[in-house]
C-alpha cells in the first residue's frame, strides 16, 4: 500500500504543478473582474517562448538553462495578456470573446514562430529540461520522506508555496483588497479612490505571469518539446481548478491537486491491484466524473465575484 | 450618426478587413509576398468545384456548432462543452448508421436523431445541474468534454469495431452523401448543408417567433426579472441547454454521416466546438450571422491549406481569424473612431 503512496503522491505533485500555476493566474484575473478564458492560449505562449528560448540557449546556460526559460516564459505571458488587458478593460471588450481569441492568436503565432525558427512545426526535445531531486535530508525521513521528497520536481514545492502566497497577498494585504474590491464592485472602488482600470490590468498581468509560468513548466517537465498539441486543454482545466476552488487561491490549488491525483491514477492504477481489472475507460474517465460529482455533490452553487465579466465604464452607473 | 443595426454590420466589415491588412503586414515582417499568399488563399478556395465543395462540406459544421454556442449565449449560457457534444453526436450517428438496416427515409433521419439526441443529453448534464443546484456550466461542460472524448473513444474500440481504431463507413441508406453531387464536383459534398440551414431557420423561429424564444431570452437578459414575471427559469436553462446540445450533435452527424462517412478514435479534439464560439461571437450570435461568419471561417480554412504553395505557413490565417475576432469584440473603439472621423468631416 505505501508503495502505491510512494508513487502516486510525486506522480499526483508533477502533474498538478502547471494546472497550480496558471490556475492561481486565473484566480487574480477573475477576482480583479476579468474572465481569462485565455488561460489556454497564455499557456501555449508559456510552453513556445520555454522551448524555444531552452532550444537556443541551453548550450550557453548549461543547467539554469530551464529556470531561465521559465523567467522568459513569464515575461512572454505578461506582454501576451496585455492584449487580453487593453482589449478588456481599456476598450470594453467582450471578455469571453477575446479571451477566445487570445487562445487562437496564441496558438497560431505560436507555430507560426516555430516554423520560422526552426523551420518545421513541432521543436526537437530540449536538451536542459528540469529533472527530479531528492530532497537532501528530509528525503532520509521514514515513510514521510518517501512520499514528499524522493524523486521530486522542485516546481511542484514552488507551486505549492506560491499558493500560500497568492492567498496571502489577496486575503491580508490592501493590494489583494483592492483586487478583490474591483471585481466585486468597482464602482464602490472608484469611489473610494481606487484606480480600477490599473488594479485590472495588473490582475491580469498577473495571470499571464503565471499561466506563461505554466505552460513553461509543462513544457520544462512534461512535454519538453512544443507543438500545436503540445498544451491540449490543461488552461481549460486550469479555469475548471478556478471555478471548482471558488475563485480562492487555495481552492483552486486543491482543486489542480484533485486533477493531477486523478490524471496519476489512470497512468499509475493498473499498477494497483484494486484497480488493475477495472477497464482503462474508467480510469480515463474517473477524473472528470469525480469533478462533476463532488461539484454537485458537496461544492455546491458556485458564484463568480459579481462584477467579472462586466467592463467597468467609469461614471456610468 | 451611424445608427446601432448600422454598427453591427460595420464593425465586422471593417473588422475583417483589418485583420487580412495585419495578417498582410506580418507576411511583410517575415519575408513573404503576401499577394502571392492572399491569391493562393483564393484559389484553394475557388480554383476547382472540388475546392468549393470541401469548403461547403467545412462550413456546415460550423454553422451548426455556431448556432449551439449563440443559442446558449441567447439564454445566458456558455456552452463551452459543443465539442464533446460533437463528438457524441459524430458517433451516434455512425452507430445507428453502420448497426441498423432501413430504407433511406427512414434511416437517415434515424441516424440525424440519435445524433441529435446524443448531443442533447451530453448538454442535459450541465443543464440541469445548473439549473437545480447552480453548479457552474463551464465547468462541467468541460469536464463532459473530456469524458466523451474517452466514451466515443471506448465505443470505437471496443463496441463498434474489435479493436480498430476506425469504424465500417456508414451504409447509403443512412449517408448525406449524393451521388449527383459527387458525379458533379468530384468531392465528398454532401448534403448536410441543407440540414444546417433549415436549423439556422429552427433557431430564428424559436427565438424570434414563439413564447418559449421569447423566454428563453428574457431569461438571459435577466434572470431575476424573468422569474418575477413568473417564467420559470429553471427549465428554460434546461431547454435551452437540450437545443444547443442538438444543434451540436447535429454538426457531429455532418462529419460521421457526410464528409467522413465513419467515426474514429481522436487523441485530441476537433476544435469543431471551440471554433464555433468563434463563429458565434462573430456571427454576433445571430442565427443569419452565424451563417456569414461560419462561411468566412471555412472559407479561410481551407483557403490556407494552399497557402503553403506559395510558401506562406497556413498558421497565418489562424493569427488573423483571431485578430478580426479582436478587432469585432473591440467594437467600442472602432465605433468610437468612426464617429471621429465623421465629426472631422463635419468640421
Amino acid at each position: 500500500m505505501l508503495d502505491i503512496l510512494y508513487s502516486i503522491i510525486p506522480q499526483t505533485l508533477f502533474f498538478a504543478a502547471p494546472l497550480i500555476f496558471t490556475a492561481l493566474g486565473g484566480v487574480y484575473s477573475e477576482r480583479s473582474g476579468v474572465i481569462n478564458i485565455g488561460l489556454e492560449g497564455l499557456m501555449v505562449i508559456g510552453a513556445f517562448s520555454s522551448v524555444t528560448f531552452n532550444l537556443l540557449y541551453a548550450d550557453a546556460l548549461g543547467t539554469a538553462a530551464p529556470w531561465i526559460s521559465i523567467l522568459v516564459a513569464m515575461v512572454a505571458g505578461m506582454l501576451f495578456s496585455l492584449i487580453h488587458a487593453v482589449a478588456t478593460i481599456t476598450f470594453r471588450a467582450d471578455q469571453t470573446v477575446t479571451g477566445v481569441a487570445i487562445n487562437m492568436l496564441a496558438l497560431g503565432f505560436g507555430v507560426f514562430m516555430i516554423k520560422q525558427i526552426f523551420g518545421k512545426g513541432q521543436t526537437d526535445f530540449i536538451s536542459q529540461p528540469i529533472y527530479t531531486t531528492d530532497v537532501p535530508f528530509l528525503v532520509d525521513i521514514p515513510v514521510i520522506g518517501n512520499m514528499f521528497f524522493n524523486n521530486m520536481y522542485i516546481t511542484s514545492y514552488i507551486a505549492i508555496v506560491l499558493s500560500f502566497l497568492a492567498w496571502y497577498v489577496l486575503y491580508k494585504t490592501p493590494f489583494g483588497l483592492r483586487i478583490r474590491a474591483v471585481g466585486e464592485h468597482p464602482m464602490a472602488a472608484d469611489t473610494n479612490g481606487i484606480k480600477v482600470y490599473t488594479t485590472r490590468y495588473i490582475g491580469v498581468i498577473i495571470s499571464g505571469a503565471l499561466a506563461g509560468i505554466g505552460g513553461a513548466v509543462f513544457a520544462m517537465t512534461i512535454s519538453q518539446n512544443f507543438s500545436i498539441s503540445t498544451i491540449a486543454g490543461q488552461g481549460f482545466m486550469a479555469i475548471a481548478a478556478v471555478i471548482f476552488g471558488k475563485w480562492n487561491p487555495l481552492g483552486a490549488m486543491g482543486a489542480a491537486l484533485f486533477f493531477g491525483f486523478a490524471q496519476s491514477l489512470s497512468v499509475v492504477g493498473s499498477s494497483i491491484p484494486l484497480l488493475e481489472n477495472v477497464p482503462q475507460v474508467y480510469l480515463l474517465i474517473a477524473p472528470y466524473v469525480l469533478t462533476i460529482l463532488a461539484l454537485a455533490g458537496f461544492i455546491g452553487r458556485s458564484v463568480a465575484p459579481k462584477a467579472s465579466g462586466v467592463p467597468y465604464v467609469k461614471g456610468s452607473r | 450618426m451611424f445608427s446601432s443595426t448600422k454598427f453591427n454590420f460595420i464593425i465586422p466589415i471593417i473588422s475583417v478587413i483589418l485583420g487580412l491588412v495585419a495578417g498582410a503586414i506580418i507576411m511583410l515582417i517575415f519575408g513573404y509576398n503576401p499577394i502571392l499568399g492572399y491569391q493562393a488563399l483564393w484559389n484553394g478556395v475557388f480554383d476547382s468545384p472540388f475546392f468549393m465543395s470541401e469548403t461547403v462540406n467545412r462550413i456546415t459544421p460550423y454553422i451548426l456548432t455556431g448556432l449551439a454556442i449563440a443559442f446558449a449565449f441567447r439564454t445566458g449560457l456558455f456552452n463551452i462543452g459543443a465539442e464533446g457534444q460533437v463528438l457524441v453526436g459524430w458517433v451516434a450517428a455512425v452507430w445507428v448508421g453502420t448497426a441498423v438496416d432501413a430504407p433511406a427515409f427512414i434511416h437517415l433521419p434515424l441516424a440525424l436523431l440519435a445524433a441529435a439526441a446524443a448531443g442533447a443529453f451530453w448538454a442535459f448534464v450541465p443543464g440541469i445541474l445548473k439549473a437545480k443546484l447552480g453548479v457552474h456550466e463551464v465547468i462541467v461542460s468541460i469536464m463532459m468534454n473530456y469524458i466523451a472524448l474517452h466514451i466515443t473513444n471506448y465505443l470505437i474500440r471496443s463496441v463498434l469495431t474489435d479493436n480498430q481504431e476506425t469504424t465500417e463507413p456508414v451504409k447509403q441508406t443512412a449517408s448525406l452523401t449524393n451521388d449527383f453531387l459527387i458525379g458533379l464536383t468530384g468531392s465528398r459534398l454532401h448534403l448536410g448543408f441543407i440540414v444546417a440551414l433549415l436549423m439556422v431557420l429552427v433557431m430564428w423561429v424559436i427565438l424570434e417567433r414563439t413564447k418559449l424564444g421569447f423566454e428563453l431570452k428574457a431569461v438571459g437578459y435577466n434572470q431575476h426579472a424573468s422569474n418575477y414575471a413568473g417564467m420559470k427559469v429553471e427549465r428554460n436553462i434546461v431547454i435551452s441547454m437540450l437545443i444547443s446540445g442538438l444543434f451540436a450533435g447535429l454538426a457531429g452527424a455532418m462529419q460521421g454521416l457526410g464528409t467522413f462517412g465513419n467515426a474514429f478514435t481522436n487523441t485530441a479534439f476537433s476544435n469543431l466546438g471551440f471554433d464555433g464560439i468563434a463563429v458565434a461571437l462573430l456571427g454576433g450570435n445571430n442565427p443569419f450571422g452565424v451563417v456569414l461568419s461560419a462561411s468566412l471561417f471555412g472559407f479561410l480554412k481551407v483557403g490556407s491549406l494552399n497557402m503553403s504553395t506559395a510558401g506562406v505557413p497556413n498558421e497565418i490565417i489562424e493569427i488573423v481569424i483571431a485578430l478580426i475576432i479582436l478587432f469585432v469584440a473591440s467594437g467600442f473603439i472602432i465605433r468610437w473612431a468612426l464617429l471621429q472621423l465623421k465629426k472631422g468631416e463635419k468640421k
